[in-house]
């Protein structure tokens, strides 16, 4: 073998070698990793309430939970950015959830995180994750989610003045320009519920979707029904409810907690929140923060 | 070596071809002809040989570290998930379409726009210096302003003026912001060919009794457009991807229907198929810059190749 030759097999030898060299930072993902299946045999549906002792739980770091939302983060969910102080329906929730779960304030952490790093292919360093996440088949191929913890419906929101202001049914609005923040249902809701005829407009976040509107780009807007009382009230002078939309589908929509895919602790997590439920601790955090004022359904 | 005995061999002989017109594909006809032809298939052969083991134990080294690494089947669900591409690939392509029709419509006015800046910024004479500094002061802001920026700048705060005439279509908003940020880089693409034209070429037309508008364009721009073709290329190349970036402002293009998708199932194989589908649109406009490059090259080079 001549000399030239050897030259480029060595590069290829030491590409080999950066290969391998990649090796232990995967063993590492892979000791993380492996917990999952001995974890999911105790998160079969026949864990006993035994089984989510909070000694028993297998968090993310020993006696600790982690709970994860978006940032910012925006009432009436949460209050002030601030989802650690407990106020906003998913502030309080949460507060609830991990109460119900045997952990003290002092012992949940809050961790940011946003939407797309939530479903990325990577081991979770939070317990679970709450940001109005609604819960469908697709999703559930992905990641876990708990028991519902609010049923929501989808609202119409728009300004006086606006094209949309005096519509009263659903066929009023199909040839509007209709908005809605990316990977929400809301979306799904202009496209199936409304069908409107134009294509509809499709923003970053619920505040470019408010901006979008009172410049008059877009006739109306589609959000849940407690976030169109607080914008409507707040964040819209002259907003203006249109009127609920009718679930699609027949099937209520929820939101639930989300979880890493078969986390040991989504039988616990959906225990506690059903716990919740039972003894009407959601409804009184319902009735205490989401303003649950009249909004016509429309037809 | 056979080499040697072949050159001491005493007939080297070239037979000169019948017709008139010598054809370059005939085989080389002496005996020493007939060798280096053959040395130089065997080299080829071999190069190619090489090339082809090379390729392939790099190709499987890449490939068995990915496929064994722990994560591989969660990422393969995460990223190629044939189900998700193929419910996703005509949202997909519907929202291409736009980026398409936006693209086009910002090539042509990109065109228009740099070139009047160029031809502004690189007009002579004190007299002009306004008009110069004003050139100069538009492409050092918007080459400077980030592009994701500027669209939110224009495509939330040009309608929030409520002034009437104002235009409220995202892909309207996107397209002008699109268009201020290129047409300054494109401008200084060229200026740059303009100036290259060397000055004895504007002299002489002067000197011929041309206009220094007449100048411009039959002598400078003609040349200096040519010269920075390639540049061109590669700018509307970057535009061909920068045309996702109107997503921000709301309009349904392939970047955001692959979001809307991705969002819906919490998986990214989406994203990918967009991407791919960008690189399928980029690669002919490379390939065509490739062959103007050789072109150009070639006819730099006409009379001789050395």
């Amino acid at each position: 073998m001549n000399r030239q030759a050897v030259r480029p097999l060595l590069a290829l030898l030491a590409v080999t070698a950066l290969m391998s060299a990649c090796a232990p930072s995967d063993d590492n993902t892979e000791a993380a990793t492996s917990k999952t299946p001995t974890a999911s045999e105790s998160a079969s549906p026949s864990a006993t309430p035994d089984a989510c002792a909070k000694e028993s739980l297998q968090t993310q770091s020993a006696g600790k939970l982690t709970i994860a939302t978006d940032q910012p983060v925006f009432p009436p969910w949460f209050i002030d950015d601030k989802p650690e102080n407990g106020k906003g329906y998913e502030g309080a929730v949460a507060a609830a959830v991990a109460k119900q779960l045997g952990f003290t304030p002092d012992e949940v952490t809050w961790t940011r995180v946003p939407f797309n790093n939530v479903f990325k292919p990577t081991p979770k360093n939070w317990d679970f994750d709450i940001n109005e996440f609604s819960i469908t088949a697709k999703r559930k191929q992905a990641l876990d989610f708990s028991s519902p913890y609010y049923d929501v419906s989808q609202a119409v929101v728009t300004t006086k003045g606006s094209k949309a202001a005096g519509v009263t049914t659903l066929a009023g609005l199909k040839n509007l320009t209709i908005g809605a923040q990316v990977g929400t249902t809301s979306l799904d809701a202009i496209k199936s519920v409304i069908d409107t005829s134009k294509s509809p407009r499709v923003y970053n976040s619920n505040h470019d979707v408010v901006s979008a509107l009172k410049n008059g780009q877009i006739d109306a807007l589609v959000t849940d029904l407690p976030t169109a009382f607080y914008m409507s009230a707040v964040q819209l002078p002259k907003g203006k409810i249109v009127g609920q939309l009718p679930s699609g589908g027949g099937t209520p929509e929820q939101f639930g907690l989300v979880l890493e895919k078969n986390s040991p602790l989504t039988t616990c997590v959906s225990q506690a929140v059903d716990a919740l439920r039972a003894d009407g601790t959601l409804d009184s955090l319902v009735d205490q923060w989401l303003s649950q004022g009249g909004a016509p359904v429309l037809k | 070596m056979a080499l040697a005995g072949r050159r001491a061999g005493p007939e080297v002989i070239v037979t000169v071809p019948a017709d008139a017109a010598p054809n370059l594909a005939d085989p080389p006809t002496s005996d020493l002809q007939r060798w280096r032809a053959d040395y130089r298939r065997g080299r080829a052969r071999r190069s190619t040989a090489i090339a082809s083991v090379s390729t392939i134990v790099f190709l499987a080294v890449v490939l068995t570290a990915i496929v064994l690494s722990p994560g591989w089947p969660r990422v393969r669900e995460s990223f190629f998930n044939g189900e998700v591409a193929r419910e996703s690939l005509p949202d997909i392509l519907s929202g291409l379409w736009l980026n398409v029709r936006v693209l086009a419509m910002t090539a042509v006015l990109v065109v228009i726009v740099g070139l009047l800046v160029a031809a502004l910024r690189t007009l002579r004479g004190p007299i002009y210096f306004p008009v110069r500094a004003l050139a100069a002061a538009y492409t050092d802001f918007f080459r400077g302003m980030p592009l994701i920026i500027l669209l939110y700048l224009v495509g939330f705060g040009l309608p929030g003026l409520q002034l009437r005439g104002v235009p409220t279509s995202p892909v309207i908003l996107g397209t002008i912001a699109l268009v201020l940020t290129y047409s300054a880089y494109v401008s200084e693409v060229f200026r740059a060919g303009i100036e290259s034209v060397h000055p004895s070429q504007r002299a002489a037309a002067r000197s011929l009794g041309l206009t220094y508008g007449q100048t411009m364009r039959r002598v400078v721009l003609p040349q200096a457009v040519r010269r920075v073709l390639p540049p061109l290329l590669n700018d509307f190349v970057a535009l061909q991807k920068d045309v996702g970036l109107i997503s921000v402002l709301g309009a349904l293009d392939a970047v955001r229907q692959a979001q809307i998708h991705s969002d819906a199932t919490f998986n990214f194989t989406p994203y990918l198929v967009a991407g791919l589908l960008f690189v399928a649109l980029a690669i002919p406009t490379i390939r065509v810059a490739d062959a103007i490059s050789v072109r150009a090259a070639r006819r730099q080079q006409a009379g001789g190749s050395l």
